[in-house]
């Protein structure tokens, strides 16, 4: 247990550091000229010449990431000169717009898509199971940001109940949240029924049944608990997607988080505020991941010994 | 094999259908509709579709520039098919090839590869791809590399897992043992095997590269105005919402269906050539 945990901590640090050679490359090496890049358009030479000493842009890439990743180490991702100030500071002050709208996705995805997966799992080749299959491969096929649009159209301009942007009440959050978790409760659906037919016919369950359990004992406690597990993977890999998927879904519905910003911040041409997105999102989905590896070994007793 | 398969999967043969069609109607645009894509026609501005208040001339309607709907769907599908299609062949080739070193080039090889894999999967795809974007223009054969990039790690995790399986096998050591080269059991024996999984990952693959596409062109990242793409197209759409919502409409359906046939396909080609899911999803 302590050596698997061990490991997990270790793979997630190299896999950190890996983000930090990527970001790196991306906007250090791949443009010919990151002091320019870096700066707003039209900064004086003096500035240009400056930023290259800082940043030791003249010096071999080796030691450029070096520094680069002593400054990122120190919580220093240059300033951000939209805003002109931190951008570590901008990006964490958008930082709760964005955890609000994807935990808000996630809490649909739980509650729609693994009721949706046993109902159809349940009722196996049923006109309900069809149902909800179409229902779901619908649903993983829907662009979220024509979903979004859609949305607005019908909720917005058309009937008029929800508002349909900015972060002004909690109505402000639904139609975002819907369009973000469109995708994933269609996935986890899926993956729910497929995990939960796997298990039903195991032998245990028809123990379970020929002993005369109710049959909502036998679904929930017996065959849920362990279908579970590769749902729980594929909801922590989602938490990625989700953040991926907050940049489209923020864009449309002007939603003040993360996603929007790494946007504007792209066409504003701010740079470190890009970087700082990129390496504060990666290092949320390395730590979650590594969160619920090791959920699994409370959840799952087998996995202790491995 | 392909008759037996569409009668047990009536989903595969929708999907397969759906797919073609759109394909064939973007390779055939020109014959299809004689109206250029790009030309504006400001006397013709927001016609609404046929049978909602527009004419037969132009069935989807017309843009804010007087451009025939239809058509530009069209051109842009050959756009947006073409840049997923060459992406999920790029990220094919690069992820086999990774796949079979990692598998068959020893513990350490194996050990960097899945670290860099773990380093790709941790960055949301889009924001990545926009980054790079961001740095090396919105040039299609960046754009083909970008979303070639996101998509090579599937390949190369289920290759190497596959063919560690397969590795184990009898006949594999026996090739070996009779002394053919390891390029020779690779090519001869290891890579046909493989040919499954990787229909499978590349159909469904496809659906994700349009819908990647298509998300960045709707940001503004990827195909750039005046050219046609079903993303950009949706941009567009978007300010017109409340006068004209044939605009977002028109090329949402069209990613839709792309993407639904593309995942039906792969859904029934999973089931058809992975005995051990047909049983299960039957």
């Amino acid at each position: 247990m302590r050596t698997y945990v061990l490991r997990r901590l270790a793979q997630s640090a190299l896999t950190l550091l890996g983000v930090s050679v990527l970001v790196f490359v991306i906007l250090r090496v791949l443009p010919g000229d990151p002091a320019r890049m870096l700066l707003p358009d039209g900064a004086p030479e003096s500035a240009v010449a400056e930023l290259n000493r800082q940043l030791g842009l003249r010096e071999p890439f080796v030691v450029q990431y070096g520094l680069f990743l002593g400054s990122v180490a120190r919580g220093d991702f240059g300033q951000s000169f939209q805003y002109r100030a931190p951008a570590l500071r901008v990006v964490l002050e958008r930082l709760p717009a964005t955890v609000h709208l994807t935990l808000a996705a996630m809490l649909i995805t739980i509650a729609a898509g693994v009721p949706l997966g046993i109902f159809t799992a349940v009722r196996r080749g049923t006109r309900y199971d069809v149902a909800g299959t179409i229902v779901s491969v619908i649903g993983q096929s829907l662009p979220n940001f024509w979903l979004g649009i859609m949305l607005i159209l019908l909720f917005g301009v058309a009937l008029r109940w929800l508002p349909t942007s900015g972060f002004a009440s909690w109505t402000s959050l639904v139609l975002p949240a819907v369009t973000l978790a469109a995708f994933p409760t269609a996935l986890v659906a899926r993956l729910t029924r497929s995990s939960m037919l796997e298990i039903l016919n195991r032998d245990y369950i028809r123990t379970g049944r020929a002993k005369g359990l109710a049959e909502r004992s036998v679904v929930y406690r017996h065959a849920l608990r362990n279908a579970a597990i590769p749902v729980l993977t594929v909801i922590g890999l989602q938490i990625g997607a989700l953040l991926g998927g907050a940049v489209i879904t923020e864009s449309i519905f002007a939603w003040p988080g993360m996603g929007k910003l790494i946007v504007d911040a792209i066409f504003f041409r701010d740079f470190p505020v890009v970087q700082t997105v990129l390496i504060l999102s990666a290092t949320v989905f390395v730590v979650i991941n590594l969160a619920v590896d090791l959920l699994y070994t409370v959840i799952d007793p087998r996995i202790r010994y491995l | 094999m392909v008759p037996r398969g569409t009668r047990r999967h009536p989903a595969m043969a929708i999907g397969g259908c759906l797919l073609g069609l759109v394909v064939v109607a973007s390779l055939f645009a020109p014959a299809l509709t004689i109206y250029d894509p790009l030309k504006p026609s400001f006397s013709q501005r927001l016609v609404p579709p046929w049978g909602l208040g527009g004419t037969s001339a132009h069935l989807l309607g017309t843009d804010n520039l007087g451009r025939d709907i239809l058509s530009r769907l069209l051109y842009g599908g050959r756009i947006s098919l073409a840049l997923a299609m060459s992406a999920v062949a790029i990220a094919a080739l690069v992820g086999v090839v990774v796949g079979l070193v990692a598998s068959w080039g020893g513990a350490k090889s194996d050990a960097v590869i899945m670290r860099v894999a773990d380093v790709q999967l941790a960055f949301p795809v889009i924001m990545l791809a926009i980054a790079i974007v961001a740095v090396v223009g919105t040039n299609p054969l960046a754009l083909v590399g970008v979303l070639a990039l996101s998509g090579w790690v599937l390949y190369a995790r289920t290759i190497r897992a596959h063919v560690l399986t397969l590795k184990q096998l009898d006949y594999i050591e026996a090739a070996a043992t009779l002394g053919a080269s390891d390029a020779r059991v690779i090519l001869r024996h290891v890579l046909p095997n493989t040919v499954a999984p990787i229909l499978v990952i590349g159909s469904s693959q496809f659906a994700t590269m349009v819908l990647l596409e298509s998300g960045l062109s709707f940001l503004g990242m990827g195909i750039q105005a005046p050219r046609a793409s079903w993303g950009l197209m949706l941009a567009e759409g978007r300010d017109y919402l409340s006068n004209a919502w044939w605009l977002a409409t028109a090329p949402g359906l069209m990613i839709a269906l792309v993407v639904l046939g593309a995942n039906l396909l792969g859904d029934g080609l999973r089931d058809l050539l992975d005995p051990t899911l047909r049983n299960l999803e039957s």
